[in-house]
């Protein structure tokens, strides 16, 4: 299996474990790659990378449009709509752009074609250049209902980018945005901090990439002496462990002030590439046996 | 005139429903003939969208009034647009609002809150 | 009843955290998980019975039965989702369907049906003392904003008539599950993180919560872990009008407390203590100019 091309999706149920933190760092300390940020609700990538160069996208959606004229006021339309976004208004159909979910079936439907489509811009998408990484990120606008229009342009852009490693950085949770995340990856890498909060989220996920049969590790953020609960999931489970971050102030400040550790200290630069280091052995199946404590 | 009133119960002597687009039922009422009769409210089943199919349905029933305690800013475009009045409905049971309606005592409702899918107007 | 929602914007901020030491503080009758995803407030409002369950029934997704279909490809072709595959025969991707209905309106066959899925488990707490409202919403799913509705409708139908506060432990993020549970809250407390992150999310959810008029405050967890940026956050509370409540520390003993299944009340720590103080002024800011509005 080919290390080139090759999409690592970074993903942890819980919000804060570290997704970015480790997203970022990885593809820093790869030669060249791409990093795709798909939490497009509150996107964080983009301000630790500061990209250059940037490109920038609008994503649109199909609104349906009614002509009044041509329209016989027979409301198959506003009977159809699964999603009340069309009114029966004085003998004409009325659309509520924003309930609307883009399916296209009112349009269909109408036997007087009367009804036709505008875009509707929903957020955008930036590419852009940070050093070694080409830097995709997702917007999506406030109020919008679902981002999955966005996920999908962000991921079909970055093919063009073939021979280069990808990470794609996830939306917290388990919902159909991360699915949609996560849909063409090839291997996924699990987040999990040491609390029960963490654990009993990233048991979600765990359950999430088995159903969509990827291969996966996890990442042990924040790790602090004592008992670590997410560690003792992963030896029940046998989950393979790639690598384990101590809990460390410098990296709490470096990365609350928006900066790539592994860009600005040796230190995490050492760390973060003999993580990649054992990921990339992991994802050409190189098992890995986590010691027996 | 037909006038609407969302309510948890069917009955006269229960109180307001305190949400419009996911009522159980609406009454409908006339004040002339004092007839009444209630409907399931089809929009409790929706995921989205609900405030918009109960106003649909109290304007296709031909209701000249709705009484509520509060109400969606898309339902409010749907009851405008279809000319029915919206008032505040008081604390208090569905008849004591029917004869606080007809008595003239009640106000307009003036503050409309976002929908779920609102955005910044 | 007046309802206080606890948001972030970002993940991991300590919503649930904070929440569970109000509720602690307060002795509230009343109380709701809406991080319908991944909900956690169940870890540490330790729950000794068991609960009322009821399935969440989502939108109808839709099937194709393969006896009639007669694989000419409408359906897919006209599927705005990418939800249908016809590999081995024409499927439908129920993760990926938004039941909009259009395959089974196309379909010249009759062989689309549009089929209530359950798309989550509602779980209900309740005894003669206070009511505790939650869900979970099954993996994959959508439709997280009409489960959050049901969870806050269950919380206000099972509590007593009387309970003056209902205190609710939102999700993270800016989208429907967090704009359904913001609709008819009385107060929305955020919880900022004193990060370049944690600022970036934190207005993204102010701006999403001012559209709904209601009170919003603003309190900084971990502030220590950034003196500067808790200033700034401090600076543009100032500058948008927006009540500061009060900042806690990081604080380690916290990690133990919840991993033991306390709250950071029940033992003796800094962000116990400074929590109290947010919790204070969070009420008062709740609890004044009484505006006589029913429920």
């Amino acid at each position: 299996m080919k290390s080139k091309g090759v999409k690592i999706a970074i993903l942890s149920g819980k919000g804060g474990t570290g997704k970015t933190l480790v997203s970022v760092n990885l593809s820093s300390v790869a030669r060249k790659s791409v990093y795709i940020d798909c939490d497009v609700e509150e996107p964080n990538g983009h301000l630790f990378f500061k990209p250059e160069a940037v490109r920038e996208e609008d994503i649109t959606v199909k609104i349906p449009v009614i002509n009044e004229s041509q329209c016989n006021g027979c409301r198959k339309c506003v009977d159809f709509c699964k999603f009340n976004a069309l009114a029966f208004i004085k003998n004409k159909p009325y659309v509520f752009e924003e309930v609307c979910h883009s399916c296209g079936g009112c349009r269909l439907l109408c036997p007087e074609k009367a009804i036709g489509e505008k875009e509707k811009s929903i957020g955008k998408v930036q590419k852009g250049v940070s050093g070694n990484v080409i830097v995709h990120t997702g917007i999506m606008n406030t109020g919008e209902a679902s981002g999955i229009p966005i996920i999908k342009s962000l991921l079909n852009e970055s093919l063009s980018d073939k021979d280069l490693p990808v990470f794609v950085d996830c939306p917290p949770g388990s919902a159909c945005i991360v699915m949609e995340s996560i849909k063409d990856a090839d291997y996924c890498i699990l987040v999990a901090e040491p609390t029960v909060f963490g654990v009993h989220n990233l048991s979600m996920v765990y359950d999430l990439v088995r159903l969509f049969k990827k291969p996966y590790g996890v990442v042990l953020n924040k790790c602090l002496d004592g008992e670590n609960p997410a560690e003792k999931f992963c030896m029940e489970n046998n989950i393979p462990i790639l690598g384990r971050i101590t809990f460390d102030n410098e990296l709490g400040t470096l990365n609350s002030d928006a900066k790539i550790a592994a860009r600005e200290s040796e230190r995490f630069r050492v760390i973060f590439s003999s993580l990649l280091e054992t990921l990339m052995k992991e994802v050409l199946h190189e098992t890995i046996v986590n010691p027996q404590r | 005139m037909k006038i609407a009133i969302p309510v948890d119960e069917q009955n006269l002597e229960s109180g307001v429903c305190p949400s419009f687009g996911r009522a159980p039922y609406f009454l409908f009422y006339n004040t002339d003939t004092k007839e009444s009769y209630y409907l399931d409210n089809s929009a409790v089943a929706s995921q989205g969208g609900a405030g918009i199919r109960a106003a649909q349905v109290i304007a296709d029933h031909g209701a000249k009034a709705l009484l509520t305690p509060r109400c969606g800013e898309n339902a409010e475009e749907v009851l405008r647009k279809s000319e029915v009045l919206i008032y505040k409905s008081i604390p208090g049971t569905v008849q004591q609002n029917i004869d606080a309606f007809v008595a003239e005592q009640l106000i307009l409702l003036s503050d409309f809150h976002p929908g779920f899918h609102g955005h910044e107007k | 009843m007046k309802q206080l929602l606890i948001l972030s914007g970002k993940g991991g901020t300590g919503k649930t955290t904070i929440a569970s030491a109000f509720i602690r503080l307060s002795d509230v009758k009343a109380y709701a998980d809406c991080d319908v995803d991944a909900p956690n407030l169940h870890l540490i409002m330790a729950q000794h019975t068991e609960p009322e369950r009821t399935d969440y029934i989502g939108m109808s997704k839709a099937e194709i039965d393969a006896d009639r279909c007669i694989e000419c490809g409408l359906c897919k072709e006209n599927c705005r989702f990418d939800a249908i595959s016809c590999k081995n025969g024409y499927k439908v991707d129920p993760f990926a369907c938004e039941g909009c209905g259009v395959c089974e309106a196309v379909c010249p066959a009759d062989a689309v049906s549009m089929k209530p899925a359950v798309a989550g488990e509602l779980m209900l707490y309740a005894d003669d003392k206070k009511v505790f409202s939650t869900a979970q919403l099954k993996m994959g799913s959508g439709t997280s904003g009409k489960l959050v509705t049901e969870v806050k409708k269950q919380m206000k139908t099972a509590a007593n008539p009387d309970t003056k506060l209902a205190i609710i432990d939102g999700s993270p993020g800016i989208g429907c599950p967090v704009i359904a549970s913001l609709s008819g809250v009385n107060m929305v407390l955020i919880v900022a993180e004193p990060s370049i992150s944690g600022i970036s999310d934190m207005e993204r959810i102010i701006k999403t919560a001012e559209t709904f008029r209601t009170k919003i405050g603003v309190c900084i967890n971990k502030h220590d872990t950034n003196p500067a940026n808790t200033e700034k956050i401090g600076e543009f509370c100032k500058e948008k009008g927006l009540p500061f409540t009060g900042r806690i520390p990081f604080d380690p003993e916290a990690v133990k407390a919840i991993n033991n299944g306390q709250t950071i009340v029940d033992v003796d720590c800094p962000s116990g203590s400074a929590v109290k103080e947010v919790f204070n002024s969070t009420m008062k800011l709740l609890f004044k100019e009484s505006d006589g509005a029913e429920t």
